[in-house]
């Protein structure tokens, strides 16, 4: 386990950093940092399918945030209500602190998969979707109703962002 | 798609984007099709389609891009591709069956609906931009 607690080591160095420095670009990569951390955390862990999900995430959203956010300035004030500030992000981290300690516990451990539901995923996932790759068989096969949220939501994306678009393209004179 | 036109990046990103994008493409559907039995899936694919299409987005400039993919093509896909998930779903769910390979085209669905939520999601924070408005 200890390529895990490295991984995890430099994860939070490269969210420290994304916090931290003042150049907005150097914030991004070391949100992208973060990211290929995530993605190889999960490819340690044994779970391809996310690492591959998270990787090509990671580089999407990489574009979009130094394509949609570098250019614009970040107000960045340090003073005034300092103390307030301080104070308030010191209660509401305890009350988190508190309630992750209390929830924690109750937890099912790793590796003991202790629903129903999910044990007959497990022993049906080959047999019944006719897939060998298990998480497939879930998201396809048990859950699609899940997938199919999940589209839905991109597919509003769709229509909303052409909807909107539509407008300034007149304005603009671009043929869409 | 010719190469002359001063809007995008250089010459040779443009020449590298031209050869690469079939084959980025061909394995954004090759993980759609092959995620019953290696890591991969619908999402993935539809993911990698959608960095091809940005990455032709900012190789050549948006208008080309929006030239070669118009909104009228890509709503008739995402449209179509909600109907025929929609379909499969409503049918099974009430216990009747239609014939067309489920293990193949609800993939193929949900890539085409993923790839258009994301390639339309960076459109529009390109189109909405003010740095780009005000450089025009």
């Amino acid at each position: 386990m200890i390529e895990i607690n490295l991984i995890l080591l430099f994860m939070i160095l490269s969210a420290m950093i994304a916090v931290g420095v003042k150049d907005l670009l150097s914030s991004v990569v070391a949100v992208g940092a973060v990211g290929v951390g995530l993605s190889l955390a999960f490819l340690v862990l044994k779970a391809p399918d996310l690492a591959m999900l998270q990787l090509v995430v990671e580089i999407l959203s990489l574009i979009i945030l130094i394509r949609g956010t570098i250019r614009k300035d970040l107000p960045f004030s340090t003073s005034g209500r300092w103390y307030f500030n301080t104070a308030s992000t010191l209660v509401f981290l305890s009350i988190f602190l508190a309630a992750a300690c209390f929830s924690l516990k109750n937890l099912v451990p790793f590796a003991d998969p202790a629903m129903r539901v999910s044990r007959i995923y497990l022993e049906e996932a080959v047999k019944r979707p006719g897939g060998h790759n298990i998480v497939g068989a879930v998201t396809l096969g048990f859950r699609v109703l899940d997938t199919l949220a999940e589209a839905a939501i991109l597919f509003t994306v769709v229509v909303g962002v052409l909807a909107v678009a539509r407008k300034i393209s007149h304005n603009k004179g671009i043929q869409r | 798609m010719n190469g002359q036109t001063e809007k995008g990046m250089s010459v040779i990103v443009k020449t590298v984007t031209r050869l690469s994008l079939g084959f980025i493409l061909l394995y954004g559907v090759y993980i759609t099709l092959n995620g019953h039995v290696s890591p991969g899936g619908g999402f993935a694919g539809g993911v990698i389609v959608a960095l091809s299409l940005v990455h032709v987005m900012l190789a050549f400039g948006k208008e080309t891009a929006l030239k070669r993919l118009g909104a009228g093509i890509l709503r008739f896909l995402v449209s179509m591709s909600a109907v025929i998930f929609l379909l499969i779903v409503a049918t099974s769910f009430l216990g009747g069956r239609i014939p067309i390979d489920k293990e193949i085209v609800v993939p193929l669905c949900e890539m085409v609906i993923v790839g258009g939520g994301l390639f339309v999601v960076f459109i529009a924070l390109v189109l909405l931009s003010k740095a780009d408005k005000d450089s025009e």
